[in-house]
């Protein structure tokens, strides 16, 4: 069967579980940016909780099913319309061949998870059918989705409906958001004011948030600790000789707007890094809209490790749960 | 130089072996790095060599943080007492010096260049102490290039210049990065020369245009059919200056399936390049000649 795409949505594409293993050569992991909940939409659809999906960020696509299927909504709130009927998130219910799916304006989060029984079945690229616009790899062609797109799916039995996920263990960020950090890297190269101060201050998501990076704003300009730059470098105080960056990195350039690399990272350049977002917490990041508020909250490796057992805890629940 | 070791997160450890680059530190990197990968620690996922530092990814419910970044650690001496010898290949990359669709491009951007009135070209020769864009051009191709780490998007890879620091270009990165680079653009910032695999945003000044693809996700040109990313660290650049007849030319071998890189395999040696550079790198340059 296929999935006709009437309206894309803002930017959709295919994403699955990602293709580490290629980062050093530029090529990111990519995936979802909200992993528990593409493995929870799998799971109630009855795939393989790795199976392909469409991330849609902000906005819904409008999709027409050529066949009866499963499907199942997770992530941020948005309401649901089969043929214009309202449907619940976190929960399956079947489609018949002929039916369009649809959805109103966002209410909560930033990104949904539509699985399909079957997964969506585009060839893979390095090992996964994440899409890589940038790379044009994997995906769709290597792209968004568009009008008029018939996309792949394999085939599967039907599941039960009206298997869910419950409220407890769907997670989201809250209002500030909190993200963890633990702080590193070049993080020596802020004064301690400027290190104190990142955690004081409020920030905001920026409308520069996507797959590779959200941008924050909002918080005090930073300071560096003075010092004659490499030889390599540049000039700019917050200018490294060009190194790794990891995902979850939190790079200053300039020493104003936060930047926290995610999925679809660049994999390296010539800005100081702080830090890095637990990851714990990456699946939050995505669910983050502009103006948002966030703090981040300094965290040891300890916590870190102890947030990492507790998100997989809660993802065996869901497992549990469903399967 | 002193090697520092941090935690990015709880998933990745960084080691920077030096602040600044240097071919040394990037040896001591590419066999620490290359440690690391041969020690076959359960847990590693990622293994990312940079110009002067490198990074390790790890899956830290199968190896608990501080035991990783103690392998690592173990390791350094074993890279320090390593030989910095390097088996690799020489490659001819032919460049359109000052081609139109680069000249249209920091055209476009020009506000956002340090200095409007001239080209990039212009602006490089003018602050490294050239008296013309073409004796600039001379200084960037007649010595070969290292390719000292491949990233930031796919398959893009920076070059440092074989020769000794006093001689080494610098520019500075744009004021503003540009939304729009033409893709396998040869672009210059800090110490570094890189070829854009991809058309998108950068920072880097515009010399040239390369009419040879370096990254092919469809896998379709006849030299990326093994695999769709062309450089790994440790290849050893020679830029070709071409004009537009070559650079059409090329383009339409390349499209015909009948283009093939001029590439020589050769041994670097770091203490016998110090010993004498414009010698190694002249024997290095002649083994294109039987490519």
């Amino acid at each position: 069967m296929t999935l006709k795409i009437v309206k894309p949505g803002l930017a959709t594409s295919i994403q699955d579980l990602g293709r580490p293993g290629y980062f050093h050569l530029g090529i990111p992991e990519g995936g979802a940016m909200d992993r528990l909940a593409l493995r929870a939409a799998n799971l109630l659809v009855g795939n393989p909780e790795d199976a392909a999906c469409l991330e849609a960020v902000f906005m819904g696509p409008e999709i027409t099913f050529t066949a009866d299927a499963s499907i199942a909504i997770t992530g941020g709130s948005m309401p649901i319309l089969l043929d214009g009927e309202a449907r619940d998130g976190w929960t399956s219910f079947n489609v018949k061949a002929g039916q369009t799916l649809s959805f109103g304006f966002l209410t909560g989060g930033a990104r949904i998870y539509i699985a399909v029984s079957g997964g969506i079945a585009t060839e893979p690229a390095l090992g996964s059918r994440s899409t890589y616009p940038i790379g044009a790899l994997g995906g769709f062609h290597g792209r968004n989705i568009a009008a008029g797109d018939e996309i792949p799916v394999g085939d599967a039995a039907l599941v039960e409906e009206g298997r869910t996920v419950p409220v407890v263990l769907r997670r989201g960020p809250g209002n500030p958001a909190e993200l963890r950090v633990l702080t590193g890297l070049y993080w020596y190269r802020l004064t301690e004011k400027s290190g104190e101060a990142f955690f004081n201050d409020t920030w905001t998501v920026a409308p520069e948030a996507d797959r590779m990076g959200y941008r924050f704003r909002g918080g005090q300009p930073m300071e560096f600790v003075e010092r004659e730059q490499p030889f390599g470098a540049g000039a700019d105080p917050s200018n490294i000789v060009d190194g790794c960056y990891s995902y979850g990195s939190i790079q200053v350039p300039g020493g104003s707007e936060p930047i926290v690399l995610h999925r679809d990272a660049v994999s390296g350049g010539g800005y100081f890094t702080l830090g890095a977002v637990i990851s714990a917490d990456m699946d939050l990041i995505g669910q983050l809209q502009p103006n948002t508020s966030v703090k981040f909250v300094k965290v040891g490796m300890e916590e870190a490790l102890q947030a990492r057992a507790d998100r997989k805890a809660m993802i065996a629940k869901i497992r549990k749960e469903l399967v | 130089m002193k090697t520092r070791y941090s935690y990015g997160g709880d998933e990745h450890i960084y080691v920077e072996v030096d602040e600044e680059m240097s071919l040394d530190a990037f040896f001591i990197s590419l066999s620490m790095s290359n440690a690391v990968r041969e020690a076959n620690i359960p847990g590693v996922t990622e293994i990312c060599p940079a110009n002067a530092s490198f990074e390790v990814r790890f899956d830290p419910d199968v190896i608990a943080p501080a035991d990783m970044m103690a392998r690592i650690k173990e390791l350094e001496h074993k890279a320090e007492t390593a030989e910095k010898r390097l088996s690799t290949r020489i490659i001819e990359i032919p460049v359109f010096f000052q081609d139109p669709w680069t000249h249209e491009t920091l055209m476009r951007f020009r506000e956002r260049h340090q200095d409007p009135s001239g080209s990039d070209l212009d602006y490089a020769a003018r602050i490294n102490g050239y008296d013309s864009v073409e004796a600039f051009i001379e200084a960037f191709h007649s010595q070969p290039w290292f390719v000292s780490m491949v990233g930031f998007v796919a398959g893009l890879p920076f070059l440092y210049q074989l020769v000794d620091r006093d001689k080494q270009l610098e520019v500075p990165k744009y004021l503003r990065p540009r939304t729009d680079t033409p893709k396998q653009t040869v672009g210059y910032g800090g110490c570094f020369s890189c070829i854009y695999s991809v058309r998108g945003a950068g920072g880097y000044q515009m010399f040239g245009i390369t009419p040879m693809p370096i990254f092919d996700p469809e896998q379709k040109v006849s030299y990326l059919k093994d695999f769709m990313v062309f450089f790994k660290p440790g290849d050893i650049v020679k830029w070709k200056p071409i004009d537009q007849a070559e650079y059409d030319r090329i383009t339409a071998a390349v499209e015909e399936g009948t283009y093939t890189p001029r590439i020589a395999e050769v041994d670097f040696d770091l203490d016998a390049f110090n010993a004498d550079m414009t010698g190694f790198n002249a024997k290095l340059m002649e083994a294109l000649n039987d490519a």
